[in-house]
């Protein structure tokens, strides 16, 4: 049996850009600056990269094809270089192939970048495309990500016989505790201090999900240069060593969308990525183990069902571990320290990447006292492409030492 | 014995007030005020002829064993394709076989009837054992126009051979005239006639009796001999005058469902001829008449197979079953009259790749899946590997129709950013009685009324207009079953 990574890959460097409308930047200037600072961060010469992996999702308005404007942008003198896509677990996918491309052995230092420049698309949410195929229009429903998370809702509230108004109050607190956070944090998006009633009171995108449930549309780029955990004691030699405990994916069978098994009430590639996940990284209990998340808060109600999915909240009962707070900054298990989703919004090909940038700033204890969550041990970033009846989940466990 | 087997029809669910109408627009024809009884009608957004014709079609086969169907005919003046046989369309939709004929009847108004000659034809000349008629309009009139007003959008569907027959026909009687009553050019979107009281004085009360005397002098029979008399005219001054000069008293005069449908072009003779069977008891006669461009007649006799049990919604059942649309801008908007904005999401091209749906004809047009041989799970789209994961047999799969299925809703949403003419796009997931799930567009349906757990049917709908290259692609939604009240 393959035993995994675990303790032999360390992050020596990451870089996140400000994330936002940036109408100012291109997919170009974006990929720089997360590289520039990723780059200091790691103390190496840019020609000590040996691999680079480009994660980047929309073909339609963003750099089109190919790892080739990475390669090209920043100058990479002839390297490797990979792009990969796999919907919203783009930019964790570019860090999985960096990490085992060291891992192999095949390379001693690579380098993983997600960029996304969305806000050219002419109008707010993703950009359509074909991104689920040439025929989709020609069949199904004229489905929108929000109204295709939407329904999460609806059958987890026929499947726990809880009201709709018991779920809203609980996503109401999702979303109003990661502005918080992201009104904490100069590099989000959406830096506004929110309440629940303003939450409740916005207009219905898709029932039941309101404005404030749905994270922003925004354009962005983080990076990650990775080795291995021998080099990077040698590189850095009086600093924390960060290191990755698991990485994990999951993508669907099938069994979702096709057959009668699954009720539409939570991800069923999220609990078989979380416990490939606990395995690899030897976590027995993961409500006592895990220190902090990122997980992918595209709606709230995906946060919401992903706390059950991840085995931190018993089935059925994540309105009560929300509701008490367990999630919020000074909580037990905070989620969404950096402001999520909801406040960084979601370039797609960046989103993974940005969300290990948080856990690593914790581990690092480099983040503002404001928003430091105290005594950071493991950190677990996830997530999730695609929709909930066919989607890959994704799923990464770094920590101390 | 030749003739109708079973019959059925489709009136769409919205209905529109004429008074709303008359409200929006009554100021510049004061005169319409004259045609606003009761309510029309309305086709939904993503209803045409084409749908109207495979429901009222499905309607009528609910009873049916369709593989012995070996002829279809569609009549309608609104057909969607110039070029591309839009019986064909029908054809896939149903899930008929491959051996068969089929034809489009169109132009005259009366094309429902000359389909239904033709289809009784065929039945006498053995060259078909069993066909599929069906109809259906939605002609447009301008803002402003009496056709507007008294147009309606329905279907009628019959199936016709030569055994166990519910009506048996005796008999037909045909004119051509070239009345120009009604016209539409090449291009024309919108019905274009001559003045009513010409039409009235010299069309109407005119060639409608002279097509039933010359009928009953051919046959040598007495209109006193029928039990209900079926002929299309909304106008009551011209109605008035035939049933005198005709001497059809008033229990013989099949209601024209003016003020509850409106009429539906060359589809009503036949909307009628179904409203007229529904009530029909054994030994009836009923003499039917269609209008354009000169009249069909046909005469029928009712048998006793009336008296079987059928699970058919008919016209009443679906006259029964319906939603007000109380917004007269939005039916411009469906009608696509009233350009409006429907936002940068909606320019992405839809451009049907011909080749594609050819060989997704079958899971796309007619909704069939696949059901393992092996293990019997029941899954759609089709699959060449089992989904179940204690199977996963490769190329063990036959075909599963989920069309005639019943579903209920396993979740669903409201959607207010996906681009539409009926915002919020309401869709969801379905899980099929017998297996097999997916996500569906819901139609004819309010976000109110839904809950999860209810049954839902399937209804074959336009899925897109691509406006490049002014076609529509066709899949199938999930109608939520409604409660309705009684009668008809």
């Amino acid at each position: 049996m393959a035993k995994g990574i675990r303790d032999k890959i360390a992050i020596i460097g990451m870089g996140c850009t400000r994330f936002g409308e940036r109408w100012e930047s291109g997919a170009e200037d974006l990929m720089v600056e997360s590289f520039t600072e990723c780059l200091a961060d790691a103390g190496i010469e840019r020609k000590e990269i040996q691999a680079a992996y480009l994660g980047c999702y929309n073909d339609e308005v963003n750099i089109g094809k190919s790892a080739v404007p990475l390669a090209k942008t920043l100058k990479l003198p002839f390297i490797p270089v990979t792009r990969l896509e796999n919907y919203c677990a783009t930019a964790t996918e570019a860090f999985r192939a960096a990490c085992y491309a060291v891992a192999s052995g095949a390379y001693d230092i690579a380098l993983a970048l997600g960029v996304e420049k969305l806000k050219d698309a002419g109008y707010g949410g993703l950009p359509g495309g074909a991104g689920a195929g040439v025929d989709a229009f020609m069949a199904g429903a004229n489905a929108t990500a929000p109204g295709a998370f939407a329904q999460l809702a609806t059958a987890y509230a026929a499947k726990h016989g809880i009201t709709m108004e018991q779920i809203k109050h609980a996503l109401a607190h999702v979303s109003v505790k990661s502005h918080a956070n992201g009104a904490l944090n100069k590099k989000a998006h959406l830096r506004k201090v929110i309440t629940e009633e303003q939450v409740l009171a916005a207009p219905m995108i898709a029932y039941p999900l309101g404005l404030f449930d749905c994270c922003g549309v925004s354009d962005g780029s983080a990076a990650a240069i990775v080795t291995t955990t021998d080099i990077a004691r040698a590189i850095k030699p009086k600093e924390e060593i960060i290191s990755v405990k698991s990485i994990q994916i999951a993508a669907t069978s099938g069994e979702e969308s096709i057959s009668t098994n699954w009720d539409g009430s939570y991800f069923a590639t999220t609990r078989r990525a979380a416990m490939q996940a606990y395995e690899e990284a030897a976590i027995k209990n993961p409500r006592q183990e895990i220190s902090m998340m990122e997980v992918h808060d595209c709606f709230s109600i995906t946060e919401f069902v992903t706390m059950e999915d991840l085995f931190i909240s018993p089935e059925g009962s994540a309105c009560d571990d929300v509701l008490n707070g367990l999630f919020d900054l000074n909580g037990g298990i905070p989620c969404q320290v950096d402001g999520g989703l909801k406040c960084f919004g979601h370039p797609v090909g960046a989103s993974g990447l940005r969300m290990l940038y948080a856990m690593y700033e914790q581990l690092l204890e480099r983040v503002p006292e404001e928003r430091k969550v105290h005594n950071a041990r493991l950190g677990l970033t996830h997530n999730l492409g695609g929709r909930p009846h066919q989607n890959v989940a994704a799923i990464c466990i770094i920590g101390r030492g | 014995m030749i003739g109708i087997q079973a019959f059925g029809g489709y009136v769409p669910r919205y209905r529109l007030d004429r008074q709303l109408i008359y409200q929006s627009m009554g100021w510049m024809a004061p005169g319409n005020k004259a045609h606003c009884r009761g309510e029309k009608a309305v086709a939904g957004f993503d209803e045409d002829s084409i749908t109207m014709a495979v429901a009222a079609s499905l309607d009528a086969m609910c009873n049916c064993d369709r593989s012995r169907i070996d002829s279809l005919c569609f009549a309608s003046t609104c057909l969607p394709f110039k070029e591309r046989l839009n019986a064909g369309i029908i054809k896939t939709a149903l899930g008929l076989k491959n051996e068969i004929s089929a034809a489009d009847f169109s132009s005259g108004l009366r094309s429902g009837t000359t389909a239904l000659l033709h289809a009784l034809d065929s039945i006498k000349a053995k060259r078909s054992r069993s066909t599929l008629l069906c109809a259906a309009d939605n002609r447009l009139g301008k803002p402003a126009s009496p056709q507007e007003i008294i147009f309606g959008d329905a279907g009628a569907a019959f199936l016709v051979g030569d055994e166990n027959v519910v009506a048996e026909f005796k008999g037909s009687y045909s004119t051509t005239h070239d009345f120009v009553d009604h016209y539409r050019g090449e291009f024309a979107k919108y019905d274009r006639q001559w003045e009513d009281r010409w039409i009235r004085d010299v069309g109407l009360t005119h060639l409608i009796p002279e097509a039933f005397n010359g009928f009953l002098q051919k046959y040598g029979k007495q209109i006193s001999e029928y039990n209900k008399i079926v002929y299309p005219c909304h106008d009551r001054t011209a109605r008035k005058t035939i049933n005198n000069l005709m001497g059809i008293a008033p229990e013989m005069e099949q209601d024209n469902l003016q003020e509850r449908i409106g009429d539906s072009g060359s589809a009503h003779a036949l909307v009628m001829l179904v409203k007229a069977l529904e009530n029909a008891v054994a030994g009836e006669r009923i003499l039917v008449l269609s209008f354009g461009n000169g009249c069909d007649v046909l005469d029928f006799e009712v048998t006793f197979a009336i008296e079987h049990p059928s699970a058919s919604k008919h016209i009443s059942g679906w006259l029964n079953d319906r939603i007000e649309l109380n917004n007269y801008t939005k039916y411009l908007v469906w009608r696509n009259i009233l350009p409006v904005e429907e936002g940068l999401r909606s320019e992405e091209d839809l451009w049907t790749r011909w080749s594609l749906l050819w060989r997704k004809r079958n899971e796309i047009l007619a909704l069939r899946g696949t059901r393992c041989k092996q293990c019997g799970t029941v899954q759609y789209p089709p699959q060449r590997v089992c989904v179940n994961d204690e199977c996963g047999a490769i190329d063990e799969m036959e075909e599963y129709g989920f069309s005639d299925k019943t579903g209920i809703i396993a979740s669903y949403t409201g959607d207010n950013l996906a681009s539409s003419f009926n915002p919020p796009a309401i869709y969801g997931q379905i899980e099929f009685e017998g297996g097999g799930k997916y996500m569906f567009d819901f139609a004819d349906c309010e976000l109110d009324a839904l809950s999860t757990g209810m049954p839902v049917k399937m209804s074959f709908r336009k899925k897109y207009h691509d406006p490049r290259r002014d076609i529509s692609g066709y899949f199938w939604k999930a109608v939520p079953s409604k409660e309705t009240t009684t009668d008809g």
